[in-house]
């Protein structure tokens, strides 16, 4: 049975020029410790569906599925206490900006303790040695002098970690990171990367990777969904996708890599689907 | 399933098409504001009773009507309907004084809006254009005006030059031009940096046409916005240097001067007291609602999507 | 941190500089011969104009007398009242006591109020407590408020007659002067019914003078916080499961208290405009009242001082204000 199961979820947004959908009837499902890459460009809704099931939408959003269930349990109605119980203990989630994401009026400490403290019911000095258990494990150099850090003071791949810390607290069974190495340098990039994969399997969790970098998805995907303006439009376990992708906009994808670039110009999708046309 | 984007080949508009669509952007944003319409309105109306108050107001303002002092407004006990808002102390029509009281108000509103503005554009060119000690020495002396409370400051330059309108406005729009010096300052060392001044500049535009021409232009936004605020700011001033004794003075009859005159008969003839500083409310918040409407029309970053 | 609090005070000296030139140059521009001024309709001798002349220097050149003033000012010789003869200084320090109290108590409530109602109408966004409270604000913010005090005496002392009309405190009560804080005085005196007659004389005049803070405070916090909740550590705060409490009073309401924090200390230097026609309205005797009174008595060395006092302690406050900012601003306490 699947750990998260999602079936024809739509996402709908209020605005000023009128109703926008982002996500358009996807399916989504991850197994127990399973590692799932969901693809796409920029507006493909990747980030809009995992941020729906998590609950962290804003009014604006209409969102509607046949079905939402985490581990048997149907997640689309809860009530805002269960919902916190589900949320930041059972599923987790870490995001693109890392300096961003961290509160600048705390210290690190603070913020990773809290979760210590009101989700797992720690002691103070529990909570701390925890916390600085956390830091160990996620690669923070000088734990006990970070842990009094605030944010701005450390740079985005600490701050990832930080968070990576937080979010693999609680012993979550699900994490999901939504482009965690994005706003990364390119040298950082690999090691969070690393990070990730090794907690995955050392906890055993179901991991959700959003990405836009199919570099990435060949390295550390199990099973690949591709989306593209709010459609799912491929599926397949990572082999299979990379040797033989069924879908038009997944080849293009592929072929858009700057590995494959000749002459002097990155090939683009739509330089694809123009070449495909010109045939 | 390929999509390839259907490309239209890019329009080119005229300068005049341009700014047409800017205004018309601009309105659409701006009457979504049901407030900042509200206060358009009312302003319209406002400028309206100011222009033809010679021929809307029922009496003349300063006439005294010795057999009818204080003499309550029509609805109430005792009230007449040749005085529809009842009488002041010396028998003058509140209706007609309003009514002219109008003109006094928006007359200070440009002419004070209209001093700071060019005054603290001037200076606010010069000090973000040349930088260095020009602006040292420049935004030094706004931050002394600044560091006194505007209205004790008005207050005293009066006090100096002799209490009466003239002098009220003038010691207002003292007071108001740092802001519009900052905000200039501001706005034209942002826009320094970017490329299309360098441009102008290597093209051979001296500094003058650089300032007005080139740069001014794209820092309208905040000025308006401000300017708004000191136009309502500036009516609220001048009344209470009226009401101090230091404005326009009786039997002049601006708001302000006709609350001061009022202040004894609180208790006694409510009337005197309320519909003056109802004037002046209802005109500030319309001010204050067109102000805010324009900084959300004018600001792309405050646009809720 | 230490260098932001001495660049801060380092600027301190031209401003104060750029004040004392004013408020000397204010009487010195005045038409006329400063000591016939002085003396008013009353005219004076030859002689005896000679003799102030000399004695207030104003026979020396106008860069000396400047320097003459400056270091008396420095000695806490700001000259005496043209009208009561007694040293300038001596009487602002009798009735600043008077201000603070109504201005303490105005910035309280517009605080405690404007950020209770700035927060719940971001919270609340668009709803109709919104738009109302944000409607109340506009106009409390357009308010002439020597015309809103005047409405609320003719109904709360008028109508009502809940409120005094004037004064700090009922003239049945009398005690010395210990603070010169009355609601302190008042307690400490332990005459029955003094406290509150103290509070029912101040309740009205703090609620006026309030006004204008209170409805740009709740402004200020709504937009400070709309923008916060938008912010990405607002989204982590949720994600970590944390209760709707913790992410707006703690995680929210933390960071848009920076912006709002300088918005009130900013305010009080509004305050003391809006304190000169409170005053006045309210015959409280504090510094506001004192100078328009001294305005219109033309006691030019009050005029000159008190406009001198009050701007040094408005820049005063404004680095205050700084440091604060500074203080709670976590990029810059730490770095």
């Amino acid at each position: 049975m699947a750990l998260l199961n999602i079936k024809n979820l739509t996402v709908k947004f209020a605005t000023a020029t009128g109703s926008f959908t982002a996500v358009d009837g996807i399916d989504v499902h991850v197994d127990r410790g399973e590692v799932l890459a969901i693809v796409g460009e920029s507006g493909s809704g990747k980030s809009v569906s995992m941020l729906a099931v998590m609950g962290l939408l804003p009014d604006t959003a209409t969102i509607t599925a046949d079905e939402m269930t985490y581990d048997g349990r149907d997640i689309s109605n809860l009530s805002a206490s269960e919902r916190r119980h589900l949320i930041g203990r059972e599923i987790t989630m870490i995001f693109q900006e890392p300096v961003a994401s961290l509160n600048p009026s705390f210290t690190v400490g603070f913020q990773i303790e809290e979760v210590l403290r009101l989700n797992l019911g720690l002691s103070r000095d529990d909570a701390r040695a925890r916390a600085l258990d956390l830091f160990r494990a996620v690669g923070i150099p000088e734990p006990e002098t970070k842990i009094n850090a605030y944010p701005h003071q450390m740079s985005g791949g600490q701050c990832q970690r930080v968070m990576i810390a937080i979010a693999i607290a609680s012993n979550p069974r699900l994490l999901i990171a939504d482009e965690p190495t994005t706003a990364l340098d390119v040298t950082i990039q690999k090691q969070i990367l690393d990070l990730l994969m090794k907690l995955q399997e050392d906890y055993g969790m179901a991991l959700i990777l959003i990405t836009h970098d199919m570099g990435v998805v060949a390295e550390t995907a199990d099973r690949v969904v591709v989306q593209y303006q709010g459609k799912k439009m491929e599926e397949a376990d990572v082999l299979s996708l990379f040797e033989a992708p069924q879908h038009p906009y997944t080849r293009a994808l592929l072929s858009a890599l700057p590995e494959n670039a000749t002459g002097d110009r990155l090939p683009t999708v739509s330089d694809f689907f123009a070449q495909e046309a010109a045939r | 399933m390929s999509d390839t984007s259907n490309l239209a080949a890019p329009v080119k508009l005229s300068d005049a098409a341009i700014r047409r669509r800017m205004l018309a952007e601009f309105w659409f944003y701006f009457s979504q504001n049901r407030g900042a319409v509200i206060g358009l309105v009312v302003f319209v109306l406002l400028v309206l009773t100011a222009v033809f108050a010679g021929i809307i107001a029922p009496h003349d303002p300063t006439t005294q009507y010795r057999e009818a002092l204080l003499v309550p407004p029509v609805w109430a006990e005792g009230g007449s309907a040749q005085f529809l808002l009842g009488t002041d102390a010396v028998g003058r029509d509140m209706l007609s004084r309003l009514i002219f009281g109008a003109q006094y108000s928006l007359f200070i509103g440009i002419v004070v809006v209209s001093i700071a503005l060019v005054g603290g554009i001037i200076i606010g060119l010069l000090a973000g254009f040349f930088g260095g000690w020009i602006d040292n020495v420049i935004m030094r002396m706004m931050d002394v005006i600044l560091a006194f409370p505007s209205l004790l400051l008005a207050l005293v330059l009066v006090a100096v030059l002799g209490p009466g309108l003239t002098n009220a406005m003038i010691a207002i729009a003292i007071v108001y031009q740092p802001h519009f010096a900052r905000l200039t300052r501001a706005a034209v060392m942002t826009e320094m940096k970017r490329e299309y001044v360098t441009a102008a500049r290597v093209a051979g535009a001296g500094n003058l046409r650089l300032m007005f021409k080139t740069i001014l232009p794209n820092c309208l936004g905040p000025l308006i916005v401000q300017a708004t605020l000191s136009f309502s700011s500036a009516v609220l001033d001048s009344a209470a240097l009226g009401f101090l004794g230091m404005g326009a003075q009786p039997p002049a009859p601006e708001w302000g001067t006709m609350l001061a005159e009022a202040r004894e008969f609180i208790l006694r003839a409510w009337w005197v007291v309320t519909f003056p500083g109802l004037a002046i409310l209802v005109s500030v918040l319309a001010i204050n609602l067109m102000g805010d409407g324009l900084r959300d029309a004018l600001d792309p970053k405050l646009k809720r999507s | 941190m230490i260098r932001f609090i001495l660049s801060k005070l380092l600027y301190l000296v031209p401003t104060f500089i750029g004040i004392t030139i004013i408020a000397f140059s204010f009487v010195r521009i005045l038409p006329g011969d400063p000591v016939l001024l002085m003396a008013g309709e009353r005219g004076v001798t030859p002689e005896r104009h000679a003799e102030l002349s000399a004695q207030l220097g104003y026979d020396q050149p106008i860069v000396l007398q400047y320097f003459d003033f400056l270091g008396r000012l420095l000695q806490g010789d700001m000259g005496n009242s043209l009208v009561t003869k007694k040293p300038v200084l001596d009487e602002f320090l009798t009735l600043f006591p008077a201000t603070v109290e109504l201005g303490l108590c105005a910035i309280i409530i517009a605080t405690v109020i404007g950020v209770t109602v700035g927060v719940f109408a971001a919270i609340r966004r668009g709803s109709w407590f919104d738009q109302i409270s944000m409607t109340l604000a506009l106009v409390g913010f357009s308010m002439p408020i020597f015309w809103w005090g005047l409405l609320l005496i003719i109904f709360f002392s008028g109508i009502l007659g809940w409120t005094p009309v004037s004064g700090r405190i009922s003239l049945l009560y009398y005690f010395p002067n210990v603070t010169g804080f009355m609601l302190i005085d008042s307690l400490l005196s332990g005459q029955k019914g003094a406290f509150t007659s103290a509070l029912s004389h101040l309740i009205l005049p703090s609620l006026v003078l309030a006004t204008i803070p209170l409805a740009v405070i709740a402004r200020q916090t709504r937009s400070a916080m709309l923008e916060v909740m938008g912010e990405d550590y607002v989204r982590t705060a949720r994600a970590k499961g944390m209760p709707q409490y913790r992410v707006i009073g703690i995680h929210a309401l933390r960071n848009a208290m920076v912006p709002v924090v300088t918005t009130i200390g900013l305010q009080i230097g509004v305050l003391m405009a809006g304190a000169i026609l409170t005053e006045t309205i309210f015959s409280w005797p504090g510094i506001g009242k004192w100078m328009i009174d001294s305005i219109s008595r033309r006691d030019y060395p009050v005029v000159q001082s008190g406009l001198l006092l009050i701007a040094a302690l408005v820049m005063i406050v404004n680095l205050l204000v700084d440091l604060t900012y500074g203080l709670i601003n976590p990029r810059i306490r730490v770095k």
